[in-house]
């Protein structure tokens, strides 16, 4: 089988895994959902808000299904040998992990696609301004959040650890990033620390691409872009097997 | 094509300081089992994951099938099946969902409803991993490396924590491997098991191979028989090479004398003791 028909057999693999798995397609689907409909019901009936609010969690979605997704399975896949078991049969290193990463995308498409369908059908907010441009940014985030979630899997040290180190970054850098309510009214310090991290400029890029507005898309891309390489670099450099 | 599977020379792997193997030689011909027995921490599965191509080798030759396993070819991880001494997988898949699945690697691999009726699991063939005994477990480890159907199989502690039923069963997979012409390099920690598969042996302990041979020809003092009787309530014990001068001169000399000898036997040092003997040796120096 040709390294791409390898590829193609890992993702297939890998979807029927995320399925019989509840509690990854809980916190993968269900959890960045059920907060936007929580919060658009609870808070929102001001137009400004969910504008802030769909780019938002379409970037919560693309974090949650991306970086602490593989951060954590791949610490569990690590742990627990399969990595080893693997690197002992021919299939090639590069095929396994595209098939690997690629399911982790394919969620975080659904998801952006899932936010910005009920943001629409059910809140009202405008079809996405320029589609063309959503893709290419929630294509951006992926492969810089799946890359650090890669990369920060070397720094975590089993699989017990797993949940605290990958919470630890999850909810801080929601909170300070301006999912749930406009960074811009944020204290300086924060707001310094957000402006220096990708997520906060991936949900400027989404927000662009959905709601349209004054972000300046081209810097945004280009923040997450330096952090997708710099992922892509630590999670090649530090990749271990076992 | 060489008549050997596997040749070592002079291999050598330090961590640090430490050096966990030091200067182990050996060769293994196609379709041999050949067992590398010896207590933990003696350097076997070092010496097994440098000739998996896990791990680098700080010093000597190499040769697996004909290759480096430093390369990692990729044609020669398709002709090699590993078993490694403890790994996980995927608890929410099915047996035959695995084996189909890494089947897909290799160029021409088993049948996996076959392979898995191979080790024994097709009672469970449909049922997921995690559902799995600890020794239905492993079976499924041998399933997985059977798959690729392999020339050669490195099977590193394949039993251990095994009841003995399963010990049994695992067993005669590895003898219907040797059936099938495969060649099999195995370690265990078990005398018995190494005396049951073994065509070859070698004891290892602390990163050397302190003797290596036939199971039953194992050993300086594994020429020698033991004979030994009671005589007047005290036990007599003689060393021989030849068991058949010494014999006679034993009883004709107690048939001169009337005397019966009590509880004679002639016996060969099983490989328990050889190995308890050798290790002790190897302590000391």
């Amino acid at each position: 089988m040709s390294n791409l028909a390898l590829a193609w057999e890992q993702f297939r693999f890998e979807r029927k895994l995320f399925w019989r798995n509840p509690s990854a397609a809980f916190f993968n689907f269900l959890l960045p959902l059920l907060l936007l409909i929580l919060i658009a019901t609870a808070f929102s009936t001001d137009d400004d808000e969910l504008e802030v609010l769909i780019p938002g969690v379409a970037g919560m979605g693309v974090l949650a299904t991306t970086f602490t997704a593989l951060a954590f399975n791949l610490t569990l896949l690590r742990d627990e040998g399969v990595l080893k078991r693997i690197r002992g049969t021919p299939m090639p290193a590069g095929a396994y992990l595209a098939g690997f990463i690629g399911s982790a995308a394919l969620n975080a498409f659904v998801q952006v696609a899932l936010v910005v369908a009920i943001g629409n059908i059910a809140y009202g907010v405008e079809r996405p301004q320029e589609p063309l441009l959503l893709v290419l940014f929630t294509g951006l985030g992926v492969v810089c959040f799946a890359a650090l979630g890669v990369a920060f899997s070397h720094a975590i040290p089993n699989e017990d650890a797993a949940p605290a180190y990958t919470n630890a970054v999850f909810l801080p850098l929601i909170f300070i990033s301006g999912v749930f309510y406009s960074a811009d009214d944020l204290p300086r310090a924060l707001e310094v620390i957000a402006g220096a991290l990708p997520l906060k400029h991936l949900i400027d890029g989404l927000s662009e691409a959905i709601v349209g507005g004054s972000a300046d898309a081209a810097g945004a891309a280009a923040v997450v872009g330096a952090w997708a390489l710099a992922g892509v670099f630590l999670a090649v450099r530090f990749f271990r097997w076992e | 094509m060489t008549e050997l599977a596997i040749e070592v020379s002079d291999l050598r792997k330090s961590y640090g300081s430490v050096e966990a193997v030091r200067g182990v030689s050996f060769d293994v011909r196609r379709g041999e089992v050949f067992g590398l027995l010896g207590p933990n921490g003696a350097g076997k599965t070092t010496t097994v994951e440098i000739l998996e191509g896990y791990r680098q080798r700080s010093a000597g030759q190499v040769w697996v099938l004909g290759h480096d396993p430093e390369a990692r070819r990729r044609d020669q991880q398709e002709r090699v099946g590993i078993v490694l001494q403890s790994c996980g997988f995927y608890p929410r898949v099915t047996v035959r969902e695995a084996v189909e699945h890494f089947a897909k690697a290799y160029p021409r691999p088993r049948d996996p409803d076959e392979t898995i009726a191979l080790v024994g699991l097709e009672g469970k063939a449909d049922a997921r991993t995690k559902e799995l005994s600890g020794g239905q477990r492993r079976r499924l480890d041998l399933a997985l490396a059977l798959i690729g159907d392999p020339e050669l199989v490195f099977l590193d502690e394949p039993t251990t924590g095994f009841d003995p039923a399963a010990r049994r069963t695992a067993w005669g997979v590895v003898r219907r491997l040797k059936e099938l012409r495969k060649t099999v390099l195995l370690t265990t920690h078990y005398l018995d098991e190494a005396q049951a598969l073994a065509d070859r042996v070698a004891i290892v302990k602390d990163g050397r191979i302190v003797a290596e041979g036939p199971p039953d020809q194992l050993g300086p003092g594994s020429s020698r028989y033991r004979v030994s009787y009671f005589s007047n309530g005290r036990r007599v014990e003689h060393q021989t090479d030849d068991p058949t001068e010494l014999l006679h001169r034993l009883t004709r000399d107690a048939l001169a004398r009337g005397e019966r000898l009590e509880a004679l036997e002639v016996t060969k040092p099983t490989l328990e003791e050889v190995y308890l003997q050798l290790t002790a040796e190897a302590d000391i120096t």
